[in-house]
């Protein structure tokens, strides 16, 4: 029992990272990314392959993982950053399905649908955070989770968090501002790239191997559900809304009902999630109206 | 490699798999047209109506396969396309219309949602095993000088073709058709002039809905029917809507048919491996998006203040 509520509280920690780089993308930009499984693959990958075939330290790998990732968001940001919401949907998405092809595809380095067994374990100070013992895990987790919402936090009540914010209610009228605004939509990007990347070097050594079935496009969705739940715009709720996703998902184990409540039913139930958020609460559970603005994002029509 | 024959071979192969992408595209960018925005749960309405058409099917079909199995076949098609219209339109009044109001943001994630919940209902509901649908005539390939051509093939290329024509009459030619179009064009103005909107956006589900399961339905023979077989064939369906100009009707159906060429071509003569077949349409994707944004029959619009 005490187990299972120590694995959902770390499967929090590390989605809620990838949870705080969606909602810099979504909830401050307010571009609809589709895209955090893929990072988030690409993080896993990195430490993986540098950790088991170059022997690196997992401590040298996470940021080489975070640049990786963040060089990719760069890449798949600055060709479709120009076009509208909808389109990045579609393209976002549509990176994630290749980083799960060229995963499955390219044996030499990734070892195929395989995948990647025997990642070394962490070490601090000569002293290994193992995955079975799950309170020191916990911590590791926890620790980088605090630090990302720190940086975050601080960053969206800087000039770029502003410049982010004005983007998303008024895209015209920022870059009427002096705005950069393909810069500052590229930025964010390869930031919300960067941390679902280190969730994916944590993820590699909790789970002690990677495969690239573990990185469909369900992740995304259950992050954005997050994110969505929580409230966008609000790096505390999407950390909330992380745990809620998490213990929805392992509630069947928990209450020992696996064997009752067939695994669709939660999907089911996060499409359900996303549905009702969006026509009784956008906001979500702890979001709330901005300033000034009218809406939470930009009407339509613009009228 | 490089002969006659086997151009015109890949040439009827691409068209096959373009005529499907377009049959989609074309729901896709109906609804696009009109409430300006993707609906994501396209692909999943599509896997629905395919599952419908197979009971029909299954359920009417005799042991012989003979005329009736073909007449079995249609109406089985056609049960399929009346339910993901119903579907259509049912999804449409409850998770899209009151976020008719609401940002932009607000309607696709709805859609997202819907998609989620469609798929694993039906993962739920009928198992994730792909079912098998049994070709309602013999399907041996036919030599067409030295192309070989098969009798499923046929009927895709026929069925799109009438599909097609039949739409792009219905929406140029008739009544409602110069409703949809005005709507699309503005909305409040259609609106002020008599036209019922809310008629005219279930109308366009239910077209494209059924124009989706009908597509489902013509390649679950050689795909199988499976929870997920929406999912990737609705993407690209909807790269080759965007490629073709999206909002466009007959930028879709242009749109469709490169892709389907594009997909086949690119796997046959340029060497692309075949597992990274699916990566094709998104790159293309992102190329035209780069270049011509607003696609290739599309018509740029300026954002205005």
């Amino acid at each position: 029992m005490i187990n299972f509520i120590l694995l959902i509280l770390i499967y929090t920690g590390i989605y809620a990272l990838m949870a705080i780089g969606q909602n810099l993308i979504t909830g401050y930009v307010g571009l609809l990314s589709l895209t955090q499984a893929g990072f988030f693959a690409i993080g896993s990958y990195a430490t993986a392959i540098l950790s088991v075939t170059y022997g690196i330290n997992f401590w040298v790998t996470v940021p080489i993982a975070a640049l990786i990732a963040a060089f990719f968001g760069v890449v798949i940001g600055l060709p479709t950053l120009r076009l509208s919401g909808d389109y990045l949907a579609i393209a976002t998405l549509g990176f994630g399905e290749i980083v799960r092809n060229v995963l499955n595809n390219w044996d030499s380095l990734t070892n195929g649908p395989m995948g990647i067994q025997r990642i070394p374990m962490v070490e601090i100070f000569g002293i290994k955070v193992s995955p079975y013992e799950k309170w020191g895990f916990l911590v590791l987790v926890w620790l980088f989770v605090l630090a990302a919402y720190y940086l975050f936090e601080r960053l969206a009540r800087s000039r770029m968090g502003r410049a982010l914010e004005a983007i998303r209610e008024d895209e015209i009228a920022a870059s009427s501002m002096g705005i950069n605004t393909t810069q500052y939509k590229v930025w964010a990007f390869a930031l919300g790239a960067a941390v679902a990347g280190v969730a994916g070097s944590l993820q590699a050594v909790f789970i002690l191997s990677v495969t690239p079935n573990a990185f469909t496009f369900m992740v995304s969705i259950m992050v954005l559900c997050m994110v969505v739940l929580g409230g966008m715009g609000n790096f505390a709720a999407v950390i909330l809304g992380a745990f809620i996703i998490q213990f929805i998902s392992y509630f069947p184990q928990l209450v020992g009902l696996s064997n009752v409540i067939p695994p669709q039913f939660k999907q089911v139930l996060f499409g359900f999630i996303l549905v009702t958020m969006m026509i009784w609460r956008p906001i979500g559970i702890l979001g709330r109206e901005r300033r000034g603005a009218p809406g939470f994002f930009k009407k339509r029509g613009g009228k | 490699m490089g002969s006659i024959s086997e151009f015109f071979q890949h040439l009827m192969n691409g068209l096959t798999l373009g005529g499907i992408y377009a049959l989609i595209a074309l729901g896709y960018t109906m609804v696009y047209g009109i409430l300006k925005f993707i609906n994501f749960a396209h692909g999943d309405i599509l896997m629905v109506g395919s599952y419908i058409g197979l009971f029909t099917y299954n359920a009417i079909r005799g042991q012989q396969m003979g005329p009736w199995t073909i007449i079995a076949f249609f109406i089985a098609m056609i049960a399929g396309m009346l339910f993901s219209a119903a579907l259509g339109v049912i999804i449409e009044r409850i998770a899209y219309k009151p976020l008719r109001k609401a940002t932009r943001l607000a309607p696709l994630l709805s859609a997202i949602g819907v998609s989620f919940i469609l798929s694993n209902m039906a993962a739920w509901v009928w198992g994730t095993k792909s079912r098998k649908l049994d070709y309602p005539f013999d399907n041996t390939p036919l030599d067409i000088g030295g192309v070989s051509v098969t009798p499923h093939q046929i009927l895709i290329l026929v069925v799109v073709i009438v599909v097609m024509v039949s739409l792009k009459l219905f929406v140029d030619k008739s009544r409602i058709g110069k409703a949809m179009r005005a709507t699309s064009l503005d909305q409040d103005t259609a609106k002020l002039m008599g036209i019922k909107a809310d008629q005219i956006i279930a109308i366009t589900f239910a077209i494209g809905s059924a124009l989706a399961a009908t597509a489902g339905f013509l390649i679950a023979l050689e795909i199988k029917v499976y929870p997920s077989m929406g999912t990737m064939t609705g993407l690209k369906a909807f790269v080759a809507a965007v490629v073709g100009g999206i909002g466009n009707i007959s930028g879709a159906m242009l749109g469709g048919i490169l892709l389907g060429l594009l997909e086949t071509f690119g796997v046959a003569l340029l060497g692309i491996p075949y597992g990274l077949r699916d990566t094709i349409a998104f790159v293309a994707l992102i190329i035209i998006l780069l270049i011509k944004p607003e696609g290739l029959l599309g018509k740029a619009e300026k954002e205005k203040v």
